[in-house]
C-alpha cells in the first residue's frame, strides 16, 4: 500500500496528525509532514486509511 | 413550541434571513429543505445574499480566492470599500498575497504542538468552572452560561495576556459584531466599543515592557521585513476575539445539548473513553456552529445560478456538513464515526486558524464535564425550547440541564 500527501493541497487541518502521528507529523505552521517514504508499514494500513478518510481538503490518496 | 419546519410563511428559497430567530431555531431543517429543492438560496436581506447548501458548492466557494473576496466575512447592510488587501481583521479578512504573510505570522501560535501545550491550563479552567457549578447545589444548572461560554474567554484571554475578568465586555462586543450585525450602529457610546477597548490596551502596552503573550508577540512581528503597523494588530487582536470566543462556546454548549438528549452516548463516552476524539469530530460536524461570508469580487455563478459582483454570499459550513452526497447518513449523529471530512472549520487557505484550540477547549470541555456529570437532561424536555443564537454562529445561549448523577472532583 502507498501513501501520497497533496501539499498543495493541505491546509494544516492537522487530522492526519491527530489521527495516525506514526505515518504524519506537522511542521512549525502546522501543516502536514509524511514521515514515510511513500510505502505504508505492515500494520499501519488503517492508520494510512484514517489518515485519508479523514482529511477535509482530501490531500491524502491511498495507492493499494 | 410549534413545529416550526412545517410553517410555510417563510419561502426559505427566497425570504431566509439569518439573524432571525426563525432561521437560527430551525437551521438544519430549512438546509435540508433547500438541498432538496433550491440549493442556491437568495434572499433579499441585508442588500441581497445567496445561501449556497451543497457541500460542493460551498468547498468551491472556499477554495475560489479568485471570485470571491473576503474583504468582509460578515453579512450586514455595511459593504465594506477600500479595505482590501488586508481587510479589518487580518488575515480573515485579507486576500492573496497579503493574506498568506499575515497567516503565516500567526500559524506557530496556533499549531497543534503549541496548543497541546495549553491542554493543562485549559483542564484546570473546565474543573475551577464545574467545582463553582455544583457548589450551587441546586438540580438544575446552566450549561451554557454557567459552563461553556467561559471556557474559550479564559483561554483566548490567556493567550493574549488580557485579563479574564473583561470576559463579559468580549461577549458584549461579540453579541453586537455577529449575532446582531449593524443593528445596533450609532446607538452605542464610543467608550463602550472593541475599538475603544483596544486602543486603551494598547496604549498600557506601548507604555510598559514587552510582553510573553500574543499581544506582545504581534506588537514585535514583522510582515515583509517592516512591523505591523497599528490597524493590522487591532484587527488582529480584535479577530481573535470575536472568531475565538462564541464559536467554540457555541460547539461545547451544542455538545452538550445533544448529550442531555441521548443517554446511550453519555454511556458511551463513560464506558468507551476511545471514543472521544471521534465524537468530538462529529459534534464539530453535526453542530458546526459558523458559517462564514464572502463578497463576489467578480460577476460569477454559484452551481449555475448567475452571481453579481459585490452580492453578499453566504458559506453554511454546517450545513455542507449535513449533505448526503458527501456524508453517508449525513443526517444520524454517529458518535464513533470513521469517515468524517466534515468542514466545521472551513476549507481553503482560510481554515480556522484556531482550530487547534478550539479542538482542545471541546475536548477537555466535554471530557471533563463527563466525569463529573456523567448524567444529564434537558430541564425542559422540548428540546426546541432551546434558544439558539442568530446571525453566522449558531449555538445554545441558554441550556438549562438537569443533573441526575454527578462525581466528587478527581484530583488532578
Amino acid at each position: 500500500m502507498r501513501i501520497v500527501l497533496d501539499t498543495d493541497a493541505c491546509q494544516g487541518h492537522g487530522r492526519c496528525y491527530a489521527l495516525s502521528p506514526d505515518l504524519f507529523d506537522t511542521d512549525d505552521d502546522g501543516y502536514a509532514v509524511l514521515l514515510v517514504d511513500g510505502e505504508v508499514p505492515a500494520g499501519a494500513e488503517d492508520a494510512a486509511r484514517l489518515a485519508a478518510d479523514n482529511c477535509p481538503e482530501f490531500a491524502i490518496t491511498i495507492e493499494d | 413550541m410549534t413545529d416550526l419546519a412545517a410553517d410555510h410563511t417563510i419561502d426559505w428559497a427566497t425570504e431566509f434571513d439569518h439573524t432571525k430567530s426563525e432561521y437560527a431555531q430551525q437551521a438544519p431543517a430549512v438546509w435540508d429543505e433547500l438541498r432538496e429543492r433550491c440549493p442556491v438560496a437568495h434572499s433579499d436581506a441585508h442588500g441581497g445574499v445567496w445561501l449556497p447548501v451543497r457541500h460542493e458548492d460551498v468547498s468551491a466557494i472556499a477554495h475560489d480566492t479568485e471570485h470571491f473576496t473576503s474583504e468582509s466575512v460578515i453579512v450586514s447592510a455595511f459593504k465594506p470599500v477600500g479595505l482590501a488587501p488586508a481587510g479589518f481583521a487580518p488575515p480573515i479578512t485579507s486576500d492573496p498575497p497579503y493574506h498568506q504573510g499575515a497567516r503565516r505570522i500567526l500559524l506557530p501560535a496556533f499549531s497543534p504542538k503549541a496548543i497541546d501545550r495549553l491542554e493543562d491550563d485549559v483542564r484546570a479552567s473546565c474543573r475551577a468552572l464545574l467545582d463553582d457549578l455544583l457548589a450551587q447545589g441546586t438540580d438544575v444548572v446552566d450549561a451554557a452560561t454557567a459552563y461553556a461560554q467561559h471556557i474559550p474567554v479564559l483561554a483566548i484571554a490567556n493567550m493574549l495576556g488580557l485579563p479574564p475578568e473583561d470576559g463579559d465586555r468580549f461577549r458584549l462586543f461579540i453579541h453586537r459584531i455577529i449575532e446582531k450585525p449593524g443593528e445596533y450602529s450609532g446607538t452605542i457610546e464610543p467608550e463602550e466599543t472593541l475599538v475603544y477597548y483596544l486602543m486603551q490596551v494598547m496604549k498600557a502596552r506601548r507604555a510598559e515592557p514587552p510582553r510573553d503573550d500574543l499581544i506582545g508577540f504581534l506588537m514585535q512581528a514583522e510582515m515583509d521585513g517592516e512591523p505591523l503597523n497599528d490597524e493590522h494588530i487591532f484587527g488582529t487582536i480584535a479577530l481573535l476575539i470575536i472568531a475565538g470566543i462564541d464559536t467554540t462556546w457555541s460547539a461545547i454548549g451544542a455538545s452538550l445539548w445533544h448529550l442531555a438528549q441521548h443517554p446511550e452516548d453519555r454511556a458511551r463516552l463513560v464506558e468507551d473513553p476511545d471514543v472521544l476524539p471521534f465524537a468530538i469530530e462529529e459534534f464539530l460536524r453535526f453542530y458546526a456552529p459558523v458559517t462564514m461570508a464572502r463578497l463576489a469580487a467578480t460577476d460569477t455563478e454559484i452551481g449555475g445560478c448567475p452571481v453579481a459582483e459585490r452580492d453578499w454570499v453566504l458559506l453554511p459550513f454546517p450545513a455542507a456538513n449535513r449533505d448526503p452526497e458527501a456524508f453517508e447518513d449525513a443526517d444520524e449523529f454517529i458518535i464513533d464515526r470513521r469517515r468524517n471530512r466534515h468542514v466545521a472549520f472551513g476549507l481553503g487557505i482560510h481554515r480556522c486558524l484556531g482550530s487547534n484550540l478550539a479542538r482542545l477547549e471541546l475536548t477537555v470541555a466535554i471530557d471533563e464535564w463527563m466525569k463529573r456529570i456523567p448524567d444529564f437532561e434537558l430541564a425542559d424536555p422540548d428540546p426546541d425550547a432551546v434558544r439558539w443564537s442568530t446571525g453566522q454562529v449558531r449555538g445554545p445561549r441558554e441550556l438549562p440541564v438537569r443533573l441526575l448523577g454527578t462525581n466528587e472532583a478527581v484530583s488532578a
